[in-house]
């Protein structure tokens, strides 16, 4: 279990319990936190769980991207060497305190 | 005008099983899709990405099952209407009257919804001034490349359609090619012709920068580009092409008053009808309690919406159940010899 922090690009916090296993993405969705709309459901081919990890010892800290995710990033909005696809980050208690950031839009 | 008992929404797997089921059992379709090709996100998504849980199917690509699907509907020569969309629904005398974006027009007692996440569309730079040149000077797509001929373009993008269209423009006019890494997504091949092309100044390549600003005065004169630690240049440009890959955007079906929760159109499970009589919708695009986004469950409720549609195709009759192995009406419509 972790404790996720969701900012939306207005400002709005969220703070969800998430189970281990599930990816961000799905922590956003199942507790109805907007701005992640997910659209591909976490095949990592649509970009639309777009986050910032604005916090640069919490961004090294996370699993590395696999192939494929910085190609998904191109096509997301306003991608930024700090992007993430939440649907790739994977839940542990490692994640703990984790804040992502989500851009002013998905699509 | 065409009149037919169903209009499907979708061309993906959910709405060709959708079509057999018609098919099978008697009724006639017309399928509407936006893309340009048969097989909705199979297709576009995941072509080559294999699928492991289609029934008695252990392992098939998305271009698998799309052709698998096409062959099994062959036999009732149902029409497609690709590179369209339904852009306009309207109910008069418990008929469906369908506009699409291409002026086509159909009557119908029936309109099945399987719209996936809805339509594929270009992304869009997030510029908001470039929106004023879009489909000018801003594009999206190529149609005639012969207007870029001895002109300064800027391409943003490093997939294979911005790498392929930066070589092919680059015999002919001034080409920058901008990208935010310094990776490319493209085939090998193309991003070692990139990184030639650049070598000896043939095209101008500028990676770790994106889109900022695009400025002209009536027609484009330039754009400007930031990078992230927030310097920016400015690029002469008489034409500026994205290509950032598909969206799905849900589109005109938000506007039908089908009481959207979040972009899912709720449905009841006997036969996947929504709020409007006569309007049905499956797959992705459809919410029931215990949904699952699944190409399986998208066949289930495929089958489940023909027969829906049959009792306002045929109000008259009585839909029988029969099944394919035993009925010799189905062996007929299929073409089947035995």
């Amino acid at each position: 279990m972790a404790k996720i922090k969701y900012i939306e690009f207005n400002g709005t916090e969220h703070e969800a319990d998430v189970a281990n296993g599930l990816s961000v993405m799905e922590g956003a969705i199942q507790n109805d936190i907007p701005g992640i709309d997910a659209d591909c459901g976490g095949g990592m081919s649509c970009a639309t769980c777009h986050v910032y990890i604005n916090d640069d010892e919490w961004f090294k800290k996370l699993p590395e991207k696999e192939m494929g995710e910085d190609d998904m990033l191109d096509q997301a909005f306003e991608p930024k060497s700090n992007s993430r696809l939440s649907c790739q980050l994977i839940v542990s208690d490692d994640l703990d305190g984790l804040t992502v950031h989500m851009p002013e839009k998905q699509v | 005008m065409i009149k037919t008992d169903v209009v499907i929404i979708g061309a993906g797997p959910t709405g060709l099983f959708c079509a057999h089921q018609l098919g099978i059992i008697g009724l006639r379709c017309e399928i509407v899709d936006n893309l340009d090709k048969i097989g909705g996100q199979c297709i576009e998504l995941y072509p080559d990405k294999p699928i492991y849980d289609i029934p008695a199917v252990p392992k098939c690509t998305g271009e698998e099952l799309t052709n698998n699907l096409i062959e099994q509907i062959k036999p009732f020569n149902f029409n497609f209407h690709l590179s369209d969309r339904v852009q306009e629904l309207k109910n008069e005398n418990n008929k469906w009257l369908v506009k699409t974006l291409n002026g086509k027009e159909f009557e119908t007692p029936n309109i099945v919804i399987a719209g996936g996440v809805g339509s594929f569309e270009p992304r869009k730079f997030p510029t908001k001034s470039a929106e004023k040149y879009d489909g000018k000077s801003v594009l999206y797509s190529i149609k005639d490349k012969t207007i870029f001929k001895d002109k300064s373009v800027v391409i943003f993008g490093g997939g294979d359609s911005a790498l392929d269209w930066a070589i092919e423009l680059s015999n002919s006019s001034r080409v920058t090619l901008v990208h935010r890494r310094d990776e490319f997504r493209g085939a090998p091949a193309s991003v070692q012709k990139i990184k030639e092309l650049s070598d000896n100044k043939t095209i101008n390549l500028i990676t770790k920068y994106s889109i900022k600003d695009v400025k002209g005065n009536g027609s484009l004169e330039s754009v400007e580009i930031k990078s992230e630690s927030g310097e920016s240049k400015v690029i002469k440009a008489d034409y500026v092409l994205g290509f950032f890959g598909l969206i799905m955007q849900l589109g005109p079906i938000a506007e039908w008053g089908l009481n959207l929760d979040k972009k899912t159109i709720p449905v009841n499970t006997e036969n996947f009808e929504t709020n409007k009589k006569g309007i049905f919708a499956i797959g992705d695009i459809c919410t029931y309690p215990g949904k699952l986004k699944l190409i399986l469950s998208g066949f289930h409720e495929g089958a489940l919406a023909a027969r829906g549609c049959f009792k306002y195709a045929r109000p008259d009759e009585k839909y029988r159940f029969e099944f394919t192995t035993a009925s010799s009406t189905i062996k007929d419509r299929l073409g089947v010899k035995e």
